[in-house]
């Protein structure tokens, strides 16, 4: 009888913020103002936090996340050196692939065996949250000092949904050009392209020295994710901010497909490239340049191949880079318990101070604070800092990464494999993820 | 009394199967036809009742389901189409090799069973390296011998199909093939020996003794073959994900993606249904079609 998942605890009559200001005032006692605080028992977890350590009776958080790459064993060290300092919670770390774990985490929440904090993306936490999946951290926020200016604002606003934030940020993470500095060297290539000329210029180059296909264009994974780049370095949006449409279908949507198609025309990509291949090719040295996420930096660490990493070059009118965003969650099943709640505050807030050491796995810090810490000045992905502030993130719309995969993904796919012309493969898809859109404001709106 | 009694000791006999029946399979059946009625995502509280909207959108050709689920049910009609004369035939050549008598006849029985044993993932991935465009082995190997090195096994139709449905068929011949050779091993030898005291060919033989006699088994074959391949999802959703574009996506495939990853479980209940009953008609008219035949041959 502890209350259902899907009570919000943001109706209660005291709000959180309000609630929190008097206990972060030092009148209330922050540990045991528990439960009695807010209507007692289902909701009062979430209200009281004030960023002091958790000192209740010894428990087990169940912790959910991604991270399966390159990011996996920088998480477990960072849950170890949680656990060992921390006497009265350890952590159950579960990992399962992030194409698993948007399906799986719902429907174990819903089950009532879902974890109590977990990391997700940024463009997740709406959805998330419209499910009733994940619940509001506004006082977390608050008592660990997260700032608007700390952070850059596609960072800071996307965590927002109805008003609430949702979301610790940990980390941001982009795409970026990876490139073998040995044939670079070898075909006699000083500086990694910054320009379609200058790309254009070394795979000629890199050709000429002997490599068939220096550049693969993937049509599967990440293949929408450079899409999504060169849309907007072509000054385009893909979705209306509102979440009422979907919109690359217009010029600049067709420029970038129509540029990463012209590159299998052009001979630098061989034709279907298959799920994977680009990737595989560029660790055994097939190709010379791949476009990539930056959490595969430990995975090329460990192929052992002398690899460079740059910032994407402009091949629209300005540099543009697809990112997201690890942020931490509580669930409404952990916020039912004031204990978890706290505890699981506790976590997060911890784990959001090592945002420098995640340096390690590849990713960028979040705060813009922790980017000056050498954790992250000394990292291989600092070479494309630059990027940092010509970031862009998906609008926070419920229901958008079910959208995605249905419609933006297989027109890109349709376009690089030469199905369908760009303009064909892009308003076909763009009038149906509107109607989805639609569908979808339907049902999280009401 | 007695009568009354022996039927309580058969319903008693049957009912540990009757329960895991109804609770696994009547009632998700039932349960499915209900939430095809709903706008259903499990994660809302609220499932409004929309009727037989779900069923008509996949029938309307203007709505956004229409295309993606016919395609579906395109593609998992085209592998079928291809699959089940291939896993009839090709397991009775090799029944028939498997039941005659020479040295090492064991290790072949073994190899042709080999692959079923794998799991759907094992068998996915081991083949979409092999069969990659770019950096597979089997163009690669094709290369190397003077023949296209440059198949799309993975991203371009018709090429896929041949991967998907060559794939399959190596992979479950083996379980087609030993059904044959039990019914193979329960001909009565005196029937071959009375055809060879009348002279009848080894062909003929074949023809007039081993095949009708094979007929019940033939049908089971051909019929859960139907059913299997008319399942198919591993392949596809591993292999080639679906792609060039969501050609090679089945309907199970887009039932699972509509339901378990879009949460639109009122539609994937629907598309269910509309495949189980195209599946039952597919069936029956196999069904008829045996018996039809059997009909002629004992006139």
């Amino acid at each position: 009888m502890n209350g259902s998942p899907l009570i919000r605890p943001t109706r209660s009559g005291l709000s959180r913020r309000g609630f929190l200001t008097v206990t972060a005032g030092g009148l209330l006692l922050a540990g045991c103002g528990g439960g009695k605080g807010v209507g007692g028992g289902t909701q009062s977890g979430v209200g009281n936090f004030t960023g002091k350590e958790y000192d209740g009776p010894a428990l087990t958080l169940a912790y959910w996340n991604g991270f399966t790459g390159g990011d996996g064993p920088a998480m477990q060290a960072l849950v170890k050196k949680f656990v060992s300092e921390h006497d009265n919670i350890d952590i159950e770390n579960n990992t399962v692939e992030w194409a698993d774990f948007y399906q799986r985490l719902p429907a174990a929440a819903q089950a009532g065996k879902g974890p109590d904090v977990g990391a997700m993306h940024l463009d997740q936490l709406a959805t998330n949250a419209a499910r009733n999946v994940i619940v509001p951290l506004d006082d977390l926020a608050e008592a660990l000092g997260l700032e608007e200016s700390d952070f850059t604002s596609p960072v800071w606003a996307p965590g927002i949904y109805q008003g609430k934030r949702y979301g610790i940020p940990l980390d941001v993470h982009t795409i970026a050009m990876y490139y073998n500095k040995e044939h670079f060297s070898k075909a006699g290539i000083d500086a990694p392209p910054t320009d379609a000329a200058s790309l254009e210029d070394a795979c000629k180059k890199l050709q000429s020295s002997g490599v068939e296909n220096p550049f693969w264009m993937p049509n599967q994974w990440p293949a929408h994710l450079m899409f999504l780049s060169l849309l907007w370095q072509f000054g385009g949006e893909p979705y209306a901010e509102d979440g009422s449409a979907a919109t690359y279908d217009d010029d600049a949507g067709v420029q970038a497909l129509g540029w990463m198609r012209e590159q299998v025309d052009k001979g630098y990509s061989p034709d279907n490239v298959d799920i994977d291949a680009q990737y595989t090719a560029f660790k055994n040295g097939q190709n010379s340049i791949t476009w990539d996420g930056i959490w595969q930096i430990n995975d090329l660490d460990a192929s052992g191949i002398d690899y460079g990493i740059a910032t994407l070059p402009v091949i629209g009118s300005s540099l543009a880079a697809w990112a997201n965003s690890h942020h931490f969650f509580m669930t409404a099943q952990a916020a039912d318990d004031t204990n978890r709640a706290n505890a699981g505050k506790t976590f997060i807030g911890w784990m959001s101070d090592q945002s420098a050491s995640w340096s390690d796995a590849g990713m960028i810090p979040a705060r813009n604070s922790a980017r000056e810490e050498p954790q992250f000045t000394d990292s291989t992905q600092y070479a494309i800092k630059d990027q940092i502030e010509a970031l862009h993130f998906l609008p926070p719309v419920p229901g958008l990464g079910d959208v995605q995969p249905q419609t933006l993904e297989v027109a890109v796919n349709e376009g690089i494999l030469g199905k369908k012309s760009p303009e064909d493969a892009l308003s076909g898809a763009a009038s149906n993820a509107t109607e989805l859109m639609g569908k979808n404001l339907e049902k999280f709106g009401g | 009394m007695t009568r009354r009694g022996s039927s309580l000791t058969a319903w008693l006999f049957l009912a540990p199967y009757l329960l895991l029946f109804g609770a696994f399979v009547l009632l998700p059946i039932l349960l499915g036809l209900w939430i095809s009625l709903h706008n259903w995502d499990f994660t809302l509280p609220g499932k409004p009742f929309v009727g037989l909207d779900n069923y008509k959108a996949l029938f309307d050709s203007g709505s956004v389901s229409f295309d993606p689920f016919w395609k579906s049910m395109q593609a998992t009609g085209i592998f079928t189409l291809f699959t089940v004369p291939l896993l009839i035939v090709v397991p009775l050549a090799v029944a028939l090799v498997m039941n005659e008598k020479f040295r090492g006849r064991n290790i072949f029985r073994a190899v042709y069973f080999a692959p079923y044993v794998l799991g759907v993932a094992v068998v996915g991935v081991m083949w979409r390296f092999l069969l990659d465009r770019n950096i597979g082995a089997v163009n690669s190997y094709l290369g190397a011998i003077g023949l296209p090195d440059d198949t799309a096994w993975l991203s371009s139709v018709p090429a896929a199909w041949v991967a998907l449905v060559g794939v399959t068929v190596w992979w479950t011949l083996g379980f087609n093939a030993v059904i044959y050779l039990a019914g193979l091993q329960d001909i009565p030898l005196e029937l071959y020996e009375a055809a060879r005291v009348d002279g009848a060919s080894r062909w003929s033989a074949f023809w007039h003794i081993t095949l009708p006699s094979l007929r019940p088994v033939t049908m089971f074959v051909t019929l859960i073959t139907i059913i299997a391949s008319a399942n198919m999802f591993g392949q596809s959703f591993i292999m080639t994900n679906g792609a060039p574009a969501q050609d090679t996506r089945t309907a199970i495939f887009y039932i699972a993606e509509t339901g378990l990853q879009n949460f639109q479980m009122g539609e994937a209940a629907a598309a269910s249904w509309i495949l189980t009953v195209a599946l039952m008609l597919l069936s029956a008219i196999v069904f008829a079609l045996f018996r039809l035949r059997g009909t002629m041959e004992d006139a």
